[in-house]
């Protein structure tokens, strides 16, 4: 079942004419014509369609929330500052398929009474910038944007923000500081985007894939996107699969396929790269907490475990962890997870914007501490310090960068303890190059 | 790379920031911040303090507004850099493909460190974050064009081209 994807290979997909061949842009003719912008959100609602940049928070209730005053404009802006490592899916999309976006922001436009939206992408990606702005242009041409669409009287100019390179900025409440052209620092909520968004007017922020989405759902209708997927989890989600697999890339999965299909079938990542075992996998993008091998395929429970925002998080952080952005990172036996985590943890450092002096100190210690570990200067107490460091970041700060910061290092440390244990007590072991702690008796050994 | 004495954008250029203005509501072009930068890198391929200065005269804005912009994005070469700025990312997925040693290669190819300049100006390193092409990795970006899945001789083919 492929809703995102399913021309994505077809060549020149990313001009009008054939993407128009293939059914696009028939949702924008059937909403804008057919539909009132309330019929539009209702459909969306129905879809259960769960926020995919990370949160997962039901779209159709976050456009329910647009505060509509008389006189004031609103606005639609599009979350395409993707930055989570392991998460490369809108990029794919923008890239391959640039109508497929385009067309679900003029749906999800005329749905929320928005006259002027903005796609803000990464400005790393340049070059989709320029495959987006050719294919606006076209949109333009065709009717599709501009005044007065397809004759309705609705009318809509969408543009696009580039960014400057800011992790922080995918936090929508710093896109909209970073769009009106300010440093990218969270906002304290409330007054949450809906009411004060950019300019002080309500604003909308939805990821890349969930606005996309919203065109199938118009065309297939609500109940139609529901009932695809298990449960509160319905739909498609692409996921960015890298790492240690036969073949990465982007896949749009029906939510609901077991992680062990995801990992091992041919149809998806194709298994562990050969002569590999598994060890570990960051499901759902660097800031969720790292499970091993036996974790992920399993719940505590002895089921196996489904790639949906509910059994991905079964078991909580004792023994889950969460879908998501969907960037799924698989690690075989030949990775050192201090490493790794010292690769996050110094990323979340450079990216915590200094508000916050939790985020701000806490980071930069998590940063230090670790690679003293990693380079073989690790003390016996410094495990501890690490977990106590991270507990005093979680929940004390203004955006989740802290929390995104926290649960990687608490994770790894919760479920790869004896890791770090090593590396402190075996400096001169753990400082040969490629050397990798190998736990008696695991799944991986 | 030397900078030209007078900092004016062309007139071409000059349009197009007309045109980037008139994205936003009336009075909020201070918004186009961002896109200008870009197009004054492109131009000038570093933002010096002259640069700024004039990105913030085009904006009717003070130049510390454009200074803690500039700052704040890690695009933004506030110091001159070299004709290609090769920024690889050092983020886990790239780890987990090889990146360390791959970069390594890079480093000692060129007989620079991370942060510094080629003696004949051609080439400077910088690290990076995450640049969204994780299953593609190892991955470097030089200007707008992404480099993927590199190996140390990808690498030493990639500085043959651009020495030429």
């Amino acid at each position: 079942m492929k809703i995102l994807t399913e021309h994505i290979d077809v060549p020149g997909i990313e001009t009008i004419d054939v993407f128009c061949k293939h059914g696009g842009y028939q949702a924008v003719e059937k909403a804008i014509k057919k539909m009132t912008p309330d019929e539009v959100t209702e459909e969306v609602k129905k879809s259960g369609l769960r926020g995919r940049g990370g949160a997962g928070f039901p779209v159709g209730m976050k456009w329910s929330f647009l505060a509509k005053p008389e006189g004031v404009p609103r606005y639609l802006v599009c979350n395409a500052d993707e930055s989570e490592p392991g998460t490369f899916k809108d990029h794919y999309l923008m890239w391959k398929s640039p109508h497929t976006l385009i067309e679900g922001m003029i749906v999800s436009s005329f749905a929320l009474g928005a006259n002027t939206s903005y796609i803000y992408v990464r400005g790393e990606l340049m070059y989709v910038i320029h495959i987006l702005e050719k294919a606006i242009q076209e949109a333009y041409d065709k009717g599709y944007l501009g005044k007065n669409i397809l004759g309705s009287g609705y009318d809509l100019d969408l543009y696009i923000q580039p960014g400057g390179g800011a992790y922080i900025c995918g936090e929508e409440t710093a896109l909209l500081e970073s769009l009106e052209g300010k440093r990218g620092n969270p906002r304290i909520k409330p007054p949450f985007p809906a009411v004060k968004g950019v300019w002080q007017c309500p604003t909308v922020v939805n990821n890349v894939e969930s606005i996309a989405a919203t065109s199938w759902i118009i065309n297939h209708g609500g109940d139609a996107y529901a009932a695809i997927g298990v449960g509160r989890s319905t739909g498609t989600k692409l996921i960015s699969a890298s790492g240690h697999i036969r073949k990465p890339g982007v896949y749009e999965i029906p939510l609901g396929i077991t992680v062990e299909d995801f990992i091992y079938s041919d149809e998806w990542c194709g298994g562990i790269r050969d002569g590999h075992k598994l060890k570990a996998v960051v499901a759902g993008g660097s800031s969720v907490p790292i499970l091993s091998a036996e974790m992920i395929l399993n719940t505590v429970d002895g089921e196996k475990r489904l790639m949906t925002y509910e059994s991905l998080s079964d078991g909580g952080f004792a023994t889950g962890t969460m879908l998501g952005s969907g960037g799924f990172i698989v690690m075989d036996e030949t990775t050192c997870i201090v490493h790794n985590t010292l690769t996050f943890a110094r990323f979340y450092h450079h990216e915590s914007c200094g508000q916050c002096s939790p985020c701000r100190e806490g980071t930069g210690w998590m940063d230090k501490v670790i690679y003293r570990i990693e380079h073989g200067n690790g003390r016996k107490e410094d495990i501890d310090l690490l977990v106590d460091v991270a507990k005093k970041i979680e929940g004390n700060t203004i955006c989740p960068l802290g929390d995104a910061a926290a649960w990687p290092v608490a994770a790894a440390i919760r479920h790869f303890r004896d890791e770090f244990e090593w590396h402190i007590e075996h400096p001169e072991l753990a400082i040969q190059p490629g050397a990798v702690y190998m736990r008696p008796g695991a799944s991986w050994a | 790379m030397e900078v030209k004495n007078t900092i004016v954008f062309s007139a071409e250029t000059l349009e197009l920031v007309q045109k980037i203005m008139k994205r936003y509501p009336e009075g909020k072009h201070k918004s186009a911040i961002l896109p200008i930068l870009h197009l004054a890198q492109a131009e000038w391929n570093w933002c010096s303090p002259e640069v700024m200065d004039y990105v913030a005269s085009l904006l009717s804005i003070a130049p510390v507004e454009v200074y803690e912009v500039a700052s704040f994005y890690t695009m933004f070469h506030l110091e001159p850099v070299g004709e290609h700025v090769i920024e690889y990312c050092r983020t886990g997925p790239c780890c987990l493909m090889g990146g360390v040693e791959v970069y390594d290669h890079l480093k000692k190819r060129l007989g620079i460190q991370t942060g510094e300049t080629t003696a004949d100006g051609k080439f400077t390193i910088k690290e990076v974050e995450c640049l969204a092409a994780c299953g593609w990795g190892p991955v470097f970006q030089i200007k707008e064009k992404f480099y993927m899945q590199l190996t140390a001789e990808k690498v030493d083919q990639i500085i043959d081209e651009l020495r030429k």
